[in-house]
């Protein structure tokens, strides 16, 4: 008699502290960086989560969506600690999000092991797309050579002859330098890659230094989250505008361009990037995604808010093609890899490694009518495209 | 040998370190002085670029934003010594950590509440934005105006050390510390203006950077680590030795950064010479300090006095 | 450590470890896997931060980068691994014979300093094995590792599943316990404690201490090389991120909170930082300014840290009686 009531005692302080168990719910985990610097591209993405569920009316079918996001504070480390707690604390059904390529490549294994679905909302690691991929492993992103990749393609198409790179030394600044030279035919003539993380670097002028005598007729940078407008400045401070072109991914974005705005640097006006979405694709699902976005916060969303928001829209496809039954894994899986709901990009596919097959167009930034800076889609320079690492995968 | 490189990387090491020479000097009188170890240093250098930062954005000069940030960060320094490091000057070195890891904590999560995560960016007048031409040598002029600025405080606080009354009683303390209280002076006050004023340099310091590589949350956490290598190589308390040490390191930094790679590409494959390089850049710096605690502990210019 | 609890603590601090020997089965009949989860990782810090007491507490080195023999054997745990050698007394060897070289090296020339020169040196040492790790674009660099399978040792002492894994931490914790438990009562220990104190008369005493307190450093830093072989195989995933003047800092506070040099201190200060860290987070995304405020006041207001605290109860106590 006693021990029961210990027991009862204790699992109810123990549901207390968790957060009450429902019955008919859907239970999403969602990683994301809300502390450091790096919190800027996670609050994009906590509020892209936030008025998708607005938009669903916390509901999916007839399921209550449950909703609980986790901090992992830009290291790989607290990362996995935190999808653990996810996994078995929570019992999750779905764990999304994750920004950095590290950061999932760490994580991935808990959420995998306990056979729960884990869907990338940006980090597009290619081991992830290749060896490691998984049959309950998805992505709303991109594989990461593929952004970069369309941009080689793009210098191509301009007739560049020979380029500069420079990325952050961590996965996906890897990945991103592999991309661009894969495409790229003309000459790379030198490389730097610089320390990331929580300490990264942001002072570039001994590399600027060099990219400018190396004599490049472009530079290739991808710089994401605050470390872009830092590039940025510094580029046009070196006075390498007009001299060396400047070509990037994932570096000028809406998390940048309103800092770079208020700064006055304007030298980043016309400057063009490649992207698998932007603010201005028009189809209804993307308007009212980014109508609402500016209405509620004030400024344009971001593509990782654009992934986000492409994240929860795809699993509510996916539990409503089902009927609301998260036993059934496997149904559950062939829904998802339908993809079968208005993505804000525009419908995609998905292949063998779960990676979407999607267009990637070259963007320009430009002023709006409010005059407020964004980027406008200029041409599309890859169509349906699959990750190169898609052969390599074994499903 | 491209000796224009060569020039802008020097110049460019010269930046880093005068930067370096701005914590440093702070760091090396509070620690030679009080004894006391400050680890929230860097906190100073970050809570300057918010303050400029943020007067610049309400009044749109950056030379207010210089003063008036130079000031604010004047008194939080002020503060901090008066309601917390006062009271540990005579504990133990286990507890300065402690206390000064728990600011670090408290400055960053304040910024991050006050200022948001997004960092900010700091516009400069169009005439710092250009470049300069030597010769066949372009150059940031912002980045010049950095080593104007650092050179010229450098040059203030040799006159302010070796010329004032303030001057003599900061270098006695450094040497000896007992002595300079026996002689009657208030040595609270002399503590509560070496705290704040070193407070003041790592905040002019952050101030001068922010308009390169924005304010933003912790930035002031790693180069604290390479502040007191810079104390340590030049000697505890030694504003001199600091300013050397600085340069040195600088130096190393920049140079390693931009030729390292080149020299390993000779050794190993293009990717793994791209990761290794400026990790060994890096360690460079750590091994130099290790190299002096072992064999000249009172660092390369111990203040007078100190053996 | 006698046979029957005497005071108000040690009552305490056997309740402690009776609790911690039945955790698995109290979690699981709570249906609370991840608490488990949640102390083996406190338990792996716990030796850890118990070797570093040895020196920190009882020998007052100070060191700031104790963070780097957590490195060394998890990565000698993973880069084994890397090349699918899984082998459990392989990583246990390796781990100890590693982080016992590196101190013993690093030591020997760290400990012709003092005070904040020892703090800055063994700093400096730490970053160094950091931004090797970081250096090295084969083990994953930056990204770090994981480890896809745990090390094997025979059936009957298996780490697979959380259970065995626990009771394997658990266990060497134990042992950890005991160990420095012997260590400070023998004649080492006075050594080491006296010339913490006051070294030129442990010398008059004919005691050569440069080479008790080197023993005694490569001792804390092969203990502690043990808490990274465990985390290694606890958390599946490595990176040089462990390794940072941070984590070393980090080791630090635990042992304060707990209390210096005392046997028991080291076990309860890092159990109490990591059930903190994991409260406090959950509650507020800026967890760490109530964190920095706390250790603020630990510092001026708090002596002595929980144990501290505890034996203050004692005292108390006794008066009474």
């Amino acid at each position: 008699m006693l021990t029961k009531t210990i027991r009862a005692t204790l699992i109810a302080s123990a549901i207390f502290a968790t957060g009450f168990a429902q019955a008919a719910s859907v239970k999403i985990g969602f990683i994301t960086t809300l502390t450091t610097p790096a919190a800027v591209i996670g609050e994009d993405m906590k509020n892209s989560v936030e008025l998708a569920m607005e938009h669903i009316g916390g509901k999916m079918g007839n399921l209550d969506v449950e909703l609980i996001m986790e901090d992992d504070g830009f290291k790989p480390d607290v990362g996995k600690q935190k999808t653990d707690k996810l996994v078995k604390q929570d019992d999750v059904d779905f764990v999304v999000g994750y920004i950095w390529s590290h950061v999932l490549l760490a994580s991935a294994k808990s959420v995998l092991d306990a056979d729960k679905f884990l869907i990338s909302a940006n980090a597009g690691p290619s081991q992830m797309a290749g060896e490691r991929c998984h049959k309950n492993f998805f992505s709303t992103s991109w594989q990461n050579d593929q952004t970069p990749m369309a941009l080689g393609e793009h210098l191509n198409q301009k007739g560049v002859k020979s380029i500069y790179v420079m990325a952050p030394n961590y996965a996906a600044g890897k990945d991103m330098v592999r991309g661009v030279e894969s495409t790229f035919k003309g000459k790379i003539l030198g490389k730097d890659m610089t320390k990331w993380g929580a300490d990264a670097q942001l002072d570039f002028s001994a590399e600027l230094a060099k990219a400018k005598a190396s004599g490049a007729e472009g530079i290739f940078v991808f710089y994401p989250g605050k470390a872009g407008g830092a590039f940025i400045k510094q580029y046009q401070q070196a006075g390498l505008q007009g001299q060396m072109d400047l070509y990037s991914v994932f570096t000028v974005d809406s998390i940048a361009l309103p800092k770079l705005q208020a700064a006055g640097l304007s030298g980043v006006l016309g400057s063009r990037n490649t992207q698998e979405w932007s603010p201005d694709i028009l189809n209804a699902a993307n308007q009212r995604f980014v109508g609402d976005y500016l209405k509620k916060y004030g400024k344009y969303p971001s593509f990782y808010g654009a992934q986000s928001y492409d994240a929860i829209m795809l699993i509510k496809s996916a539990v409503e093609k089902v009927g609301g039954n998260l036993k059934d894994k496997d149904a559950l899986r062939a829904a998802l890899k339908a993809a079968d709901f208005d993505s804000v990009r525009g419908r995609y596919s998905y292949g063998n490694n779960h990676m979407p097959i999607q267009n990637f167009y070259l963007r320009e930034v430009v002023a709006d009518d409010q005059g407020r800076w964004t980027t406008k889609i200029v041409s599309t320079v890859l169509t349906n495209h699959q990750d190169p690492y898609a052969s390599q995968c074994k499903m | 040998m491209d000796w224009n490189l060569l020039i802008t990387q020097l110049l460019n090491g010269l930046q880093l370190g005068l930067l370096l020479f701005l914590l440093a000097s702070g760091l090396t009188l509070i620690f030679g002085i009080m004894d006391f170890i400050n680890l929230s240093h860097g906190s100073f250098y970050m809570i300057g670029a918010y303050f400029c930062g943020t007067v610049v954005a309400k009044t749109g000069s950056f030379l207010l934003g210089i003063l008036l940030g130079l000031v604010g960060v004047f008194v939080v320094g002020a503060l901090v010594e008066w309601f917390i490091a006062r009271k540990l000057y005579r504990a133990d070195h286990l507890d300065h950590v402690l206390v000064t890891f728990g600011l670090i904590l408290i400055f960053d999560t304040l910024v991050h509440i006050i200022w948001g995560a997004s960092g900010m960016a700091i516009p400069l007048p169009d005439s710092l934005n250009g470049q300069v031409s030597i010769g066949s040598l372009v150059l940031p002029s912002y980045r010049l105006l950095i080593i104007g600025c650092g050179l010229l405080v450098a040059g203030l606080l040799y006159v302010l050390v070796v010329r004032t009354r303030l001057g003599m009683l900061i270098r006695a303390g450094a040497s000896n510390r007992t002595m300079v209280e026996a002689l009657g002076v208030n040595i609270n006050r002399l503590f509560l203006i070496v705290f704040a004023l070193g407070a003041t340099m790592a905040g002019f310091a952050g101030m001068l950077i922010a308009p390169i590589t924005e304010a933003s949350i912790g930035m002031g956490n790693d180069i604290i680590i390479i502040a007191f290598v810079v104390v340590i190589v030049g000697g505890i308390g030694s504003v001199k030795g600091a300013f050397y040490a600085a340069m040195i390191l600088g130096l190393i930094d920049t140079l390693s950064r931009s030729y390292l790679d080149l020299l390993l590409n000779l050794v190993m494959p293009v990717t793994y010479a791209e990761t290794a390089a400026p990790a060994l850049s890096a360690m460079l710096v750590y091994i130099l300090m290790a190299a002096v605690l072992a064999f000249r502990p009172q660092g390369l210019f111990p203040p007078a006095g100190v053996k | 450590m006698g046979m029957v609890p005497r005071s108000v603590s040690a009552w305490c601090y056997a309740a402690l470890l009776a609790v911690l020997a039945l955790a698995p089965f109290l979690f699981e009949w709570m249906e609370q896997p991840f608490y488990l989860d949640l102390l083996s990782r406190g338990l792996i810090l716990a030796i850890a931060v118990i070797s570093l007491n040895l020196i920190l507490g009882y020998g007052g080195m100070v060191s700031l980068g104790h963070a780097a023999y957590i490195g060394i054997g998890a990565y000698c745990v993973g880069i084994p691994a890397y090349y699918d050698l899984y082998n459990g007394w392989l990583h246990l060897a390796l781990a100890l014979g590693v982080s016992g070289l590196f101190a013993l090296v690093t030591g020997a020339v760290s400990l012709r300093t003092k005070g904040v020169y020892f703090i800055m040196i063994t700093m400096a040492f730490s970053q160094m094995v950091y931004f090797i790790f970081l250096s090295l674009e084969e083990y994953g660099a930056d990204d770090g590792l994981v480890i896809y399978a745990r090390s094997e040792f025979p059936e009957w002492m298996s780490m697979d599943g959380a259970t065995s894994l626990y009771y394997w931490i658990f266990i060497l914790m134990l042992l950890s316990l005991f160990l420095i438990n012997r260590l400070v009562h023998a004649r080492f220990g006075r050594v080491i404690v006296g010339s913490k104190f006051n070294e030129p008369r442990m010398q008059a005493l004919g005691f050569d201490t440069y080479r008790y307190r080197l023993a005694c450093y490569v001792i804390s830093a092969m203990l502690c090389s043990l808490a990274g072989m465990l985390l290694g195989n606890f958390a599946g995933f490595i990176s040089p991120d462990m390794i940072s003047w941070a984590r070393s800092g980090e080791l630090i506070f635990m042992v304060i909170i707990g209390g210096v040099a005392s046997i028991f201190g080291p076990l309860i200060g890092t159990l109490a930082f990591v059930v903190l860290e994991e409260g406090l987070s959950a509650i507020t995304v800026y967890w760490h300014l109530i964190f920095g405020i706390m250790l603020v006041a630990l510092v001026l207001f708090g002596k002595g840290g929980i144990h501290g605290w505890l034996s203050m109860l004692d005292r108390k106590r006794v008066e009474h009686d």
